[in-house]
């Protein structure tokens, strides 16, 4: 069975560390936020200019002049900071953030990612995804595998205009969890009950299979 | 002899001097922090063929997207222009110019254009169409593109407080672009919640400082909320 998409933040929350920064896309990155193991502490970036997301707010506490990245009404933690989105970028590019999480249409075997534009089709810009993609170290990619044609996203080459070059090196999707490394996807896990066939097949990339592919385990 | 006092009177006095084909910059994110009364103001004068430099453009019937009803708007710099159905049908149609602009470039643009920087190397935007023909520039080993700091004809600042010398503080995350738009403009105009006396606001928790500031006025403000999200149980 592919992962749901609360399976796919739980599996990327896998990878918090206690005392990480963490900057969270649009969409699943968003669920990981619900996903952080107890008495562990991760501080969340908005790159709007907060440093400490907290929950969304109650009905008394919606406030206008307090929301995220993404628009929406939000708190902010205790400990939290605020500042000007030039600070905020500066943190962004400056490498300074422990972990990203964000989506993406295309992902290929030299971690080139297109997440922003479809020719023709689909024009929204790319908000903060190139800063980020461009300054963070530790980048995970959380999107679907192939699309419901069965088209493949993992590719060879991407075929829509980037939103930064050779900068992604983990990838995770609703089947597999996989490494880009010397141009080409190593698959580290799969989801419980999807095949390597499976894999192999919805992956145009290169792909290279180790001799065991764990199934992920969720609770 | 009004010396620092910023202050001015109404709307009209505030965006004096704005032309057709002039360039704007606007502080805000989204419908957080934006300057909605100078806008509104910019509307009304029925001003045309400007450039807009700011995050979004608004949505439909509200903050810049007023601006789009009567196309005053020729050409914008923004990273996101979502949300804006009449926004999105000029641009297909081709009657408004749009250069997409990574966020974090933007907001250095504005500030490297206050802080007399008249360009930047980033890695951001390196190998992209954003990159397509920019000079680029290989720094310990990782290439960079040269992006061009931005100066406005105007800049128009929504800030929380500040005292008759202009200098400003913003409320929660409505500060996002304005710091930066504020100190890149070649007229600075801020209008605010409320307007002190000096010595009232802590000198050392001034976001921006008067001497950027050319004009200030209090308003009142509608405050929309484009994503209303509440915490459930």
């Amino acid at each position: 069975m592919a992962l749901t998409r609360e399976q796919m933040a739980q599996r990327v929350a896998r990878e918090l560390e206690d005392g990480f920064y963490v900057n969270l896309g649009i969409g699943i990155p968003t669920l990981v936020a619900n996903y952080i193991p107890d008495g562990m502490d991760v501080m969340l970036q908005s790159e709007n200019g907060l440093l400490g997301m907290g929950r969304y707010p109650t009905e008394e506490e919606v406030d206008p002049d307090m929301i995220n990245a993404g628009k929406q009404t939000v708190t902010a933690r205790p400990g939290s900071a605020i500042f000007s989105s030039a600070e905020s970028f500066a943190m962004i590019r400056g490498g300074h953030v422990d972990l990203t999480v964000l989506g993406a249409f295309e992902v290929d075997q030299n971690g080139n990612i297109a997440s922003w534009m479809i020719p023709g089709k689909l024009i929204k810009g790319m908000g903060g995804a190139m800063d980020l993609v461009a300054g963070a170290e530790n980048i995970i990619c959380t999107m679907t595998h192939a699309s419901k044609d069965g088209t493949s996203k993992l590719l060879e080459s991407c075929s829509l205009p980037l939103t930064g070059a050779g900068c992604i090196n983990r990838v995770l999707t609703d089947l597999a969890y996989l490494e880009i490394e010397n141009g080409a996807f190593i698959l580290k896990e799969r989801a419980p009950g999807v095949s390597v066939e499976e894999i192999k097949e919805k992956t145009a990339g290169k792909l290279i299979v180790p001799d065991d592919v764990p199934e992920m385990v969720f609770d | 002899m009004a010396g620092f006092d910023k202050r001015v009177y109404s709307y009209e006095e505030a965006m004096d001097g704005i032309e057709s084909g002039m360039t704007v910059l606007a502080g805000g994110f989204g419908l957080c922090g934006i300057p909605e009364n100078l806008i509104a103001e910019i509307k009304r004068r029925g001003v045309n063929d400007l450039t807009v430099v700011s995050n979004n453009c608004g949505v439909d019937g509200f903050g810049l997207g007023v601006l789009l009803e009567d196309r005053q708007i020729s050409k914008i710099l923004a990273s996101y222009v979502g949300e804006n159905a009449l926004f999105e049908r000029q641009m297909l149609d081709g009657e408004i110019e749009v250069q997409l602009t990574p966020q974090g470039t933007l907001a250095e643009k504005m500030r490297a254009g206050g802080a007399g920087i008249p360009a930047f190397y980033t890695a951001t935007g390196y190998g992209t169409p954003i990159g397509e023909g920019k000079e680029v520039r290989e720094f310990n080993g990782r290439h960079y593109i040269l992006e061009e700091a931005i100066v406005g004809d105007f800049a128009i600042v929504k800030g929380w407080k500040a005292d008759r010398y202009g200098n400003v503080v913003y409320r929660k995350t409505a500060q996002n672009f304005n710091p930066m738009v504020a100190t890149a403009g070649k007229i600075t105009v801020v209008e605010v919640e409320e307007i002190v006396e000096p010595g009232e606001l802590d000198p050392a928790e001034i976001h921006t400082p008067g001497i950027y500031v050319d004009r200030l006025i209090q308003g009142t403000f509608e405050k929309r909320i484009e994503k209303r999200t509440v915490h459930q149980g």
